[in-house]
């Protein structure tokens, strides 16, 4: 082990303190996998959640998408966020395919008919990724038809731009978020793509319980996103779309879990996507990290 | 640079650089001298909403529920104040008109880092002002 690997799984260590010495605080987490409302983070909380994608694919072997998140809440209107991607293709190799570093801000400071969050990503992603947390341009499920050993060679160094405009109303949320994406290795053009979702808590009244199975606890609905071209192709020709039903459990023990089973909507799009993710959130893992640095 | 030496910089970078950039400060006494202000703030539309669940027998139980769910760790878990959040007993508080409380619920006051609440349903908010109204000004 070399003094750089030491140094990370330090940095690791010290990372995780301030975790398993926080309280847990409830999450009311929404269900969607690809799109975003406005809700932030709430300051000073880090939630660590881990995603799974299964996708059927045509033409080559079936695959699992996996990610980790840490998403930390900096201030009521800025959260970080960070991944790491990776997936494993039957019959072929799993692998490592990169990292993301997420921050949306939130625009305007109260509560508006429409709330407008910016969203901005940069990717350091290899072509073999297939964790599809947003589609964009001409993305196609052939693209992931070609093997680990060739598509992991090519390394993306992409920056994403969102604009995420969510309204709640009556207990509905609707959110819509069109994307641009640029990739800043090679000469492509802007990539453009589209998530929209809707969805509500299956009961708007808490109980007096605590309970695991309270309807408040289950918030459903469903979500559809793809890709809308690029800068010369502007449109829905050659690209893929996707719809579906998504639902989120919020247990009082900190754990949220989330289902999605998606249906591809043209002969572009993966057959059928499964989701699965589990999360959890930690309060005040802010506080402890300044003391644990020194800090007051 | 390796790529892993990379990515350690980035969960650095992305996780410490907040943190440290942005320490949890104890707003506590600014928060209590300004959350009349912070409450004066609401529309006079917003305050003078009536509270639907202001005589529903549940609602301070599910109140005192979401409270300690969402709200206690800034405010305390008797909502007497803590180190981000100001004492909910405050006179200033429980003299405010339940529409102004679900106003702030709803708005939060994000500059001071009260996030908004709007994503729990109207209902719950309203439980959640049924509780804190409850709770008067004994300590």
């Amino acid at each position: 082990m070399n003094r750089t690997h030491r140094h990370l799984i330090h940095l690791c260590l010290l990372s995780l303190a301030p975790i398993l010495l926080a309280p847990l605080a409830l999450a009311q987490e929404s269900p969607y996998f690809v799109t975003y409302d406005h809700y932030l983070e709430e300051p000073g909380n880090l939630e660590v959640e881990y995603f799974s994608t299964f996708g059927t694919q045509r033409g080559a072997g079936n695959f699992i998408a996996d990610w980790t998140e840490l998403e930390y809440g900096a201030t009521a209107w800025w959260t970080t966020e960070f991944y790491l991607d990776g997936q494993s293709t039957f019959n072929d190799s799993t692998i490592f395919t990169g990292f993301r570093w997420e921050n949306r801000v939130r625009l305007l400071k109260a509560e508006h008919l429409i709330n407008p969050v910016l969203y901005l990503e940069y990717e350091q992603i290899s072509e073999a990724d297939k964790i599809m947390k947003e589609v964009e341009g001409h993305d196609v499920a052939s693209d992931h038809a070609v093997s680990n050993a060739f598509t992991r060679q090519g390394l993306n160094h992409e920056l994403e731009f969102k604009l995420l405009l969510s309204s709640t109303h009556n207990g509905w949320n609707f959110a819509v978020n069109p994307l641009a994406v640029k990739n800043l290795t090679g000469g492509d053009p802007w990539e453009f793509g589209y998530a929209i979702g809707a969805s509500r808590p299956l009961a708007l009244k808490a109980s007096t319980q605590r309970c695991n199975l309270c309807r408040e606890n289950f918030i459903a609905g469903v979500e559809m996103y793809g890709g809308l071209g690029d800068r010369y192709s502007f449109g829905l020709p050659d690209t893929s779309h996707y719809v579906a039903p998504v639902i989120a459990w919020n247990l009082p023990s900190d754990w949220t879990l989330r289902l999605s089973p998606g249906f591809g909507l043209n002969d572009n799009s993966h057959g059928f996507l499964l989701r699965w993710g589990l999360s959890r959130e930690f309060s005040g893992f802010g506080e402890r990290m300044v003391r644990l640095l020194g800090g007051h | 640079m390796t790529r892993i030496t990379s990515i350690g910089v980035a969960v650095a970078f992305s996780l410490l650089t907040p943190v440290v950039s942005f320490p949890q400060q104890d707003h506590t006494t600014s928060l209590t001298n300004s959350v009349d202000v912070e409450l004066a703030n609401a529309p006079k539309k917003a305050a003078g909403r009536h509270n639907p669940l202001e005589t529903d027998r549940e609602a301070p139980a599910a109140g005192a529920k979401l409270f300690a769910q969402h709200c206690a760790e800034c405010h305390g878990a008797t909502a007497g104040g803590g180190k981000k959040g100001p004492s909910l007993r405050a006179s200033e508080v429980q003299q405010a008109p339940p529409g102004a409380i679900f106003w702030l619920l709803t708005n939060g006051v994000v500059r001071r880092g009260m996030p908004v609440w709007s994503k729990l349903p109207d209902a719950q908010r309203w439980q959640l002002v049924t509780y804190i109204k409850s709770l008067g000004t004994r300590s």
